[in-house]
């Protein structure tokens, strides 16, 4: 199997991901998609990895995931702060730059 | 398993082919059903399934560590914080897929086929033909494990130190955005009943949600007229002014109902009549 | 010595500056602080003046220079005076009749409850003037221009209460205007062709300086003097200002501001002498002027009037010397001084009539007052015989002298010039008998126009005593004005003689403006005898016409030149037709253009902006989506631009 192959599935959810940023309106749904992207990334990453034989494309996924997580963390909270003050999760809702 | 571990070492097999085409199909549902799933939940249940294919594929390509982490961190932890988080915003909330937005779609599906169309077409010019396969790297240090933290505590030590403190500000920043700050000193239980019986309400209050359709606690409860009685919502809200007004809601909603009763009646009236004759 | 020349104007500048800034604690004294410091002037000017008596003919000239003004490489402009016997002669012209004048309007002015403002504003002027006469530069020369047009302004409108007076200011104001125009243009060309404004290397540089550019700043120097000095075409001013106080009349519109034209032209002449064409343009300007206002004092019944028409005829006689070059300059310059003395005595004459006789400025009204009005009669009567040349009076020796230098021009331009000062010698005949004859001798129309007219018997008593229907009763004037009309009949008298005797004034001026006799066809002996001549049958006419019969209280309807004289020779009519219908229409065109043209540039610009904007707000909805889709898009075409470079 051409090694390419796991390029393309990382291209590919990467794009399915980012759609999906631009297509869904609840936070969380898009805050998800968000996760789906860094995903794709990693696998590429790691795929690179073994391409080169070196572990440096692992050491970079796992930076990935640590700040992906933090990430999480602080994305998570907005959301929630948000959902207080607005009784929603819906990105569009929050079109007028101001509280 | 362990054939496919050995593989991994070094080249690709006709399994690890297998593997991918079958695994790899799962993971494009998965993150199709992601971004089209109605219900957040089911958005992130089938994430997390793309999430453990992944995990399936970073072990085969011999990461390990990471395939273990991507299981227990990703899948365990953070895609347990969005469920709790989806619980907490309201599970049930299914979300109309229909665009708001004029030409949204059409321009997002449009940037997305072209993203992956030059995407795919870069990887496809890129000559990367052969795996050089992970062996030697593993073996310098005696193994995937200790390679990466080799790696980590020597070249990218300095960048794992500022992660750490990245992750204390993430834990603080998110404690900041959530947490509720006391707007005044909480009341004793004794100058809470001397107000009590200064003010007009010596019966106890209606409970918020009482008389009411909903039970969120920022809903006042309806007074026996059917008007809101902002007395039942809690203070802080009442002092932010978020109080959800749901009377005209209710009225009309009891309206409804008197209407839809008056047509059962009067069917009944008439189905006597018809019995009658 | 040269220490003092700035106290001349230091003094009345304090006074105007007090005066107009002290309030109305300064009420009852203001007068006689603003006389003061105008006679200190003058006592300046008469120290400096046997100052310079005391030195030789060709060290006369002092030079002070107060500080450097605009001090930047390659512009440098002093505040620095020069005081030679040109501006000699000026400033005791200026400083005297100036005090006289205000010891006249002490007088004049004793009702009028603004009278320490009065006093100001001329001060005021005095400064203003002076500083015009002693500037050693152009463009210091321009600041007391424009300086005495301020003055002149603020004094024309000093009854601002009345429409006219204000109208006749912004009228005096803007035709000021276009002169000074004229001359901020020439100081410009003087820059640009001299490199500097200095009366000294641009006047004595002109031998090295093309025709032409001289040519141009000599124009433009005469449209100065045309403004200034009430010439043709900038005469439409001077018969309005006379809504100004008599005093102000007679010291700016006749003794002193409206000369300072014909100082510039005597001052400029070396510009002119190298520039034929322009001195040519201004003897025209000045023979034509000549006629006009001559030809308007014969038919105006205001008596200011009158005498503001015979002011514009007389400088235009100093104006058709200036313009004969050195032949004419120091004639001009001596007419000026005697037409000062003459012409002031005749306007103070005349405020002194008004005086008498409740305002009344229409000589038909008036009629018989020599008997009421002696000492003011005598006086102006004097005035009258000088400025129609009297054998022996000051006007004769200097109006011959000028149209001696007429004929002495040479030529058919000569004998063309020569006539024409010569008729206007007769029309000032005409006008100013007839002014004498109208006023002091006949019947006393006065009683008759006093009466109430039958027709209207239910006019209210009150009406009748607070209008200006009460009969007059012609009275002489006080002390403080009839004292300045005897000092400046005294003048009139014996000025011309004085100077003329052993040609005094010609060798007092000569180092400075130099002089040339040429050659005239005519003796001077035939051009007297001729002068004698033209002013029996002008003082003929007029006595025949106003003497012998008896003068209606209201002007007859006249013939078609009375008429159009009375309308100042239809000036306004013209000015009107020409400058404003022009204007509106040149007007009305170019706001057409703006509006079409230019504001369709503009609005289209604008709408078009807008419109696009319009369009592009759209992409600023707000949606944090919307936004993600433009950072994608740009995702997209950045990497498609990577990839096309590497195929590149």
């Amino acid at each position: 199997m051409n090694p390419v192959n796991y390029l393309y599935l990382a291209a590919l959810l990467f794009t399915i991901g980012a759609s999906g940023v631009l297509i869904r309106r609840n936070a969380i749904v898009v805050f998800m998609c968000i996760e789906l992207m860094l995903n794709a990334c990693n696998l590429a990453f790691v795929a690179f990895s073994r391409m080169h034989g070196n572990l440096d494309g692992q050491i970079i996924a796992f930076f990935t995931m640590v700040v992906a997580a933090a990430e999480v963390v602080v994305g998570l909270a907005i959301i929630v702060s948000l959902f207080r003050s607005r009784h929603s999760a819906s990105v569009d809702d929050a079109s007028l730059m101001k509280l | 398993m362990s054939a496919s571990l050995a593989a991994a070492a070094s080249a690709t097999s006709t399994g690890e082919a297998v593997q991918f085409w079958l695994l790899g199909t799962v993971a494009v549902i998965g993150a199709l059903s992601t971004v089209l799933m109605r219900k957040a939940v089911h958005s992130a249940l089938s994430l997390a399934g793309t999430m453990i294919v992944l995990a399936v594929f970073y072990l085969a390509n011999g990461a390990y560590f990471l395939g273990i982490v991507q299981i227990v961190v990703y899948t365990g932890a953070i895609m347990m914080l969005f469920l709790f988080v989806v619980m907490l915003v309201g599970v049930t909330a299914a979300d109309s897929l229909k665009e708001t937005l004029k030409g949204q779609r059409w321009l997002a599906a449009a940037c997305g086929l072209g993203f992956g169309i030059l995407l795919i077409a870069g990887i496809g010019q890129a000559s990367l033909r052969s795996f050089n396969g992970l062996g030697a790297a593993n073996a310098r240090h005696g193994g995937n494990v200790e390679g990466l933290a080799n790696l980590i505590f020597t070249k990218y030590v300095f960048a794992f130190e500022i992660t750490g403190a990245l992750l204390i500000t993430a834990t603080v920043g998110a404690m900041l955005l959530t947490h509720r700050e006391r707007t005044e000193r909480a009341k004793t239980q004794r100058e809470m009943s001397k107000e009590r019986v200064r003010s007009s309400h010596l019966p106890p209050l209606p409970a918020p949600g009482v008389y009411a359709r909903h039970n969120a606690v920022d809903i006042a409860g309806l007074l026996p007229d059917g008007t809101a009685s902002e007395l039942t919502v809690m203070q802080t809200l009442r002092r932010r002014g978020q109080i959800r007004d749901v009377s005209d809601e209710s009225l009309a909603d009891l309206r409804a109902l008197e209407q839809r009763s008056q047509e059962r009646l009067g069917r009944d009236h008439e189905e006597e009549e018809e019995v009658a004759k | 010595m040269e220490n003092l020349i700035a106290l001349l104007i230091a003094a009345p500048l304090l006074g105007a500056a007090v005066l107009l800034c002290g309030g109305r604690r300064l009420d009852r004294t203001g007068h006689w602080i603003g006389t003061l410091l105008a006679g200190a002037s003058f006592v300046v000017g008469v120290v400096l003046f046997t100052d310079m008596l005391g030195r030789g003919a060709e060290d006369r000239t002092l030079h002070q220079r107060l500080f450097s003004w605009i001090p930047v490489e390659g512009f440098q402009a002093d505040v620095a005076f020069q005081l030679d016997q040109l501006s000699m002669t000026f400033v005791l012209l200026i400083t005297g009749v100036g005090t006289l004048i205000h010891i006249y309007s002490i007088g004049y002015m004793e009702h009028d409850e603004r009278r320490r403002r009065f006093f100001g504003y001329l001060n005021l002027f005095l400064a203003a003037m002076l500083l015009l006469v002693i500037a050693d530069n152009y463009l210091l020369l321009y600041v007391g221009w424009e300086g005495v047009g301020l003055a002149s302004y603020l004094l024309i409108g000093f009854w601002q209460h009345k429409p006219s007076a204000a109208t006749a200011a912004k009228k005096a104001f803007l035709v000021n205007r276009v002169g000074d125009m004229g001359l901020s243009i020439a100081i410009m060309l003087m820059f640009t062709t001299f490199g500097t404004f200095a009366f000294g290397p641009v006047l004595g540089s002109t031998g090295e300086t093309s025709e032409g550019k001289l040519t141009a700043i000599g124009l433009m120097l005469l449209l100065a003097a045309c403004g200034k000095s009430a010439q043709v075409p900038l005469q439409s001013w001077l018969g309005d200002a006379m809504e100004g106080p008599t005093p102000v009349s007679a010291l700016i519109h006749a003794a002193t501001m409206v000369t300072a034209g014909v100082y510039l032209i005597v001052r400029s002449g070396a510009i002119f002498d190298g520039a034929p064409d322009a001195q040519l343009a201004v003897v025209v300007v000045g023979a034509v002027t000549l006629l006009f206002g001559a030809i308007v004092g014969c038919a105006k019944d205001d008596i200011k009037k009158a005498l503001a028409g015979s002011t514009m005829s007389q400088i235009g006689y100093m104006i058709l010397a200036a313009g004969l070059g050195p032949v004419g300059y120091v004639f001009a310059i001596m007419h000026l001084v005697t037409h000062g003395f003459f012409k002031a005595g005749l306007f103070l004459g005349a405020g002194s009539v008004m005086h008498g006789m409740n305002d009344e400025v229409d000589m038909r009204k008036y009629g018989g007052l020599r008997k009421y009005m002696p000492v003011t009669f005598v006086t102006f009567g004097l005035g009258y015989l000088a400025i129609i040349g009297f054998p022996g009076l000051s006007g004769f020796f200097s109006k011959d002298k000028i149209i001696e230098a007429a004929f002495a021009k040479g030529g058919t331009e000569g004998w063309i010039l020569g006539s024409v000062a010569l008729l206007g010698a007769a029309i000032t005949a005409f006008y100013m008998t007839r002014v004498m004859l109208l006023t002091f001798f006949g019947e006393e129309r006065w009683r008759h126009a006093a009466t109430p007219s039958p027709a209207e018997p239910d006019v209210e008593p009150a009406a009748e005593t607070g209008g200006d229907h009460s009969e007059p009763h012609p009275h002489e004037s006080p002390r403080s004005m009839t004292v300045p009309m005897i000092v400046l009949a005294f003048g009139s008298v014996f000025a011309g003689g004085f100077f003329s005797i052993g040609d005094r004034f010609l060798h007092w001026l000569e180092p400075v403006t130099g002089h040339d006799h040429g050659h005239a066809p005519v003796s001077a002996t035939t051009v007297t005898a001729a002068t004698m001549v033209v002013l029996v049958v002008g003082v003929a006419i007029a006595w025949a016409m106003y003497g012998r019969r008896p003068v209606p209280a209201v002007a007859p309807r006249g013939s078609l030149l009375t008429r159009a004289a009375r309308r100042d020779l239809l000036q306004d009519d013209f000015n009107h037709v020409v400058l404003v219908r022009g204007g509106e229409h040149l007007t009305r065109s170019l706001v057409y253009v703006d509006h079409t043209l230019v504001d369709g540039v503009v609005n289209g610009t604008a709408a078009s902006m807008g419109g696009l904007s319009g369009r592009l707000r759209t992409l600023q909805n707000g949606y944090a989506r919307s936004y993600a889709v433009s950072m994608f898009g740009g995702a997209v075409v950045l990497i498609a631009a990577t990839l096309l470079m590497r195929a590149v």
